[in-house]
């Protein structure tokens, strides 16, 4: 046989046919390689919510807990720090909390269900890092008290809300959250009996 | 002589032929090695390529003698560390050989990214050697990232949680591709244990095989050298190129002693410092990993600082992505925005040795200020310095095109 005697179209249809088919299936048989790299559902599982107990946390106090591996900064506010907090209005970015960094019951002027109750994660929106707390006034420096992200120098105040020209984007995200009682809060869930 | 060798003859060549009869082992050494002609005139500039070679050879020896005994899980990765560096025998050696070597891989590679913007090693027609020297480089930054994670310290943990939020700057699809690259609400076991995935098969394959096309590459059109002249126009009536001598021995046997050389300095770092006062191995990382406090002071191995430092220079997330990201990939494109019609330094003009000196001077200083924490004058210096380094490659297509330049030799220059 030589080359002339092969018929190019059936090869051509074969070949295109191969293709077309392989693609799809090589494709298809990505799907469960490139899933597999999700979150497994032990990851979701311990991604659970997690309940904080108040009733210890004295005014001017702030716990860390971890909900999903991330950081939750859970600060009970003192009557002051929350009369502070229309102060820096001005210098915020986002002051009155327009951008969806919370659910819609912290879209409130103190970020929060509760005034006194602030809960954020304490996760710069910048890169990531976890800001310092820095809750002294100091009114030399025009400071009311905030958090300070040693990173890359964010600043943000009592209520997460960032400052103007910082590299962090938005103000910390509040995560959902529900008092189950008055001295203990669910980190993680929101709905159901509040 | 038995009797049955007088009658069918004895086998001639021996066990070599009998192998380059099934396989072409003579004429793959003859034509990669013993009879590949490279230029006479070499300098030291063009050692780093087998010392790159060398250090790669270092990483994967140490790397796999660290994987077992080494744990890629959260709870066990921290203290598997100490135990190799205090329980098991010599382990602190294998260790310290790895952790240093992971430095001198990129102070060579650098070295030996610098020779090509020396000599023009990139020109036509070496761009695709250049293509895939810098996907080497690339893939080399990957695993450097990869295998910071796997001692499980602060800066493990605290330098990935940064740089992969990097990654969720990109618009729309940020946040759902870095959730793929932790496999997880936050960096953690699961994290880890891909990330060692990565670490010990995935990269290093790639890279084993990137390293293979890039000197099949460098074989088919030949080696450069320092007067950026194509040796093989001029060839003798046996079609050996006038200037080039067998790589084999001439330059394996220079090569050895630059080998000997880098081994020595690597020795006496590894010996005397191999955490290089917290440039190799950054002091944060002796506490073990802490999700609840980032480090006060936090900054990435020095081999990424450079491009750090124009991260940082940027006041908005998606930009400081975007240039950090351009300023990484720009050198691909050095082929074709060089506009020169001479490859070697030797026979540039001022402008381009000047524009050449200024992005060495960028490149450190970004470098060190990349270390530096990021406030008032740093900053200020960390944007100009961006504005040089960016300057160097886009102009670039301008001032090689006017700068004028000397006559190229048809010979190279060779003093004994």
């Amino acid at each position: 046989m030589t080359e002339d005697d092969l018929d190019r179209n059936r090869r051509h249809f074969l070949t295109v046919a191969t293709v077309v088919t392989g693609v799809v299936g090589a494709g298809l048989a990505a799907v469960p390689f490139i899933a597999s790299l999700k979150p497994s559902a032990r990851a979701q599982a311990l991604g659970a919510p997690v309940e904080v107990p108040l009733s210890s946390i004295q005014p001017g106090e702030m716990v860390r807990v971890l909900w999903r591996g991330k950081l939750v900064f859970v600060l009970r506010r003192t009557k002051d720090m929350l009369k502070r907090l229309p102060l820096v209005d001005d210098e915020l970015r986002d002051p009155n909390s327009d951008i969806p960094q919370q659910p819609e019951y912290a879209a409130n002027e103190t970020r929060s269900i509760k005034p006194e109750w602030l809960v954020v994660e304490g996760s710069c929106t910048h890169l990531g890092c976890a800001p310092l707390q820095d809750f002294d006034v100091r009114p030399a420096e025009g400071w009311e008290g905030g958090f300070f992200c040693p990173c890359h120098g964010s600043k943000f105040d009592l209520a997460g809300r960032v400052f103007k020209g910082v590299p962090a984007p938005t103000n910390l995200r509040v995560p959902p959250y529900r008092f189950v009682r008055d001295d203990l809060i669910l980190i993680g869930q929101d709905t159901g009996v509040a | 002589m038995s009797r049955i060798e007088a009658e069918v003859g004895k086998p001639q060549g021996g066990l070599l032929k009998w192998i380059d009869d099934r396989f072409p082992l003579t004429a793959t050494l003859e034509y990669h090695v013993t009879k590949y002609y490279a230029a006479k005139n070499f300098n030291w500039w063009f050692v780093f390529g087998v010392l790159a070679m060398v250090v790669l050879v270092i990483q994967l020896v140490t790397g796999i003698f660290l994987t077992m005994n080494y744990k890629p899980a959260a709870a066990e990765a921290f203290a598997s560390v100490e135990y190799i560096m205090r329980d098991v025998e010599w382990g602190w050696l294998i260790r310290y050989m790895h952790s240093t070597g992971a430095s001198f891989f990129f102070i060579v590679v650098y070295l030996h990214m610098f020779r090509a913007m020396l000599y023009g090693s990139y020109k036509k027609p070496r761009e695709l050697i250049w293509l895939i020297g810098m996907m080497i480089f690339f893939v080399l930054m990957a695993e450097g990232f990869a295998g910071y994670l796997l001692p499980w310290g602060q800066m493990s943990y605290w330098g990935a949680q940064v740089i992969i939020s990097l990654f969720g700057a990109i618009p729309w699809v940020g946040d759902a591709l870095v959730e793929i690259i932790r496999g997880d609400y936050s960096i953690s076991d699961i994290t880890l244990n891909r990330f060692f995935a990565l670490h010990v098969i995935v990269l290093p394959l790639t890279l084993i095989g990137l390293v293979f096309v890039h000197i099949v590459a460098l074989h088919e059109v030949g080696s450069n050298n320092p007067d950026g002249i194509e040796i093989k126009k001029n060839k003798g009536p046996d079609g050996v190129p006038l200037d080039g001598v067998p790589f084999h021995p001439h330059h394996t046997s220079k090569d050895l002693v630059g080998i000997i050389v880098f081994l020595m300095i690597f020795s006496g770092v590894v010996f005397f410092a191999p955490d290089m006062g917290g440039m190799f191995l950054e002091h944060a990382n002796f506490d073990p990993a802490n999700m609840k406090a980032t480090p006060e002071h936090i900054a990435p191995v020095w081999y990424y600082t450079p491009y750090y430092a124009i991260l940082r220079a940027v006041p908005d997330k998606l930009w400081g992505f975007i240039l950090f990201a351009l300023a990484v990939v720009l050198p691909v494109f050095l082929p074709w925005l060089d506009r020169s019609r001479v490859r070697s330094i030797r026979y540039r003009g001022w402008i381009y040795k000047s524009a050449l000196t200024i992005f060495v001077i960028t490149f450190i200083s970004l470098g060190w200020l990349g270390l530096q924490p990021a406030t008032g004058t740093y900053v200020v210096l960390a944007r100009i310095f961006s504005v040089l380094y960016f300057a160097f490659f886009l102009l670039m297509p301008y001032y090689t095109a006017i700068d004028k330049t000397k006559p190229v030799p048809d010979r190279v220059v060779y003093h004994g």
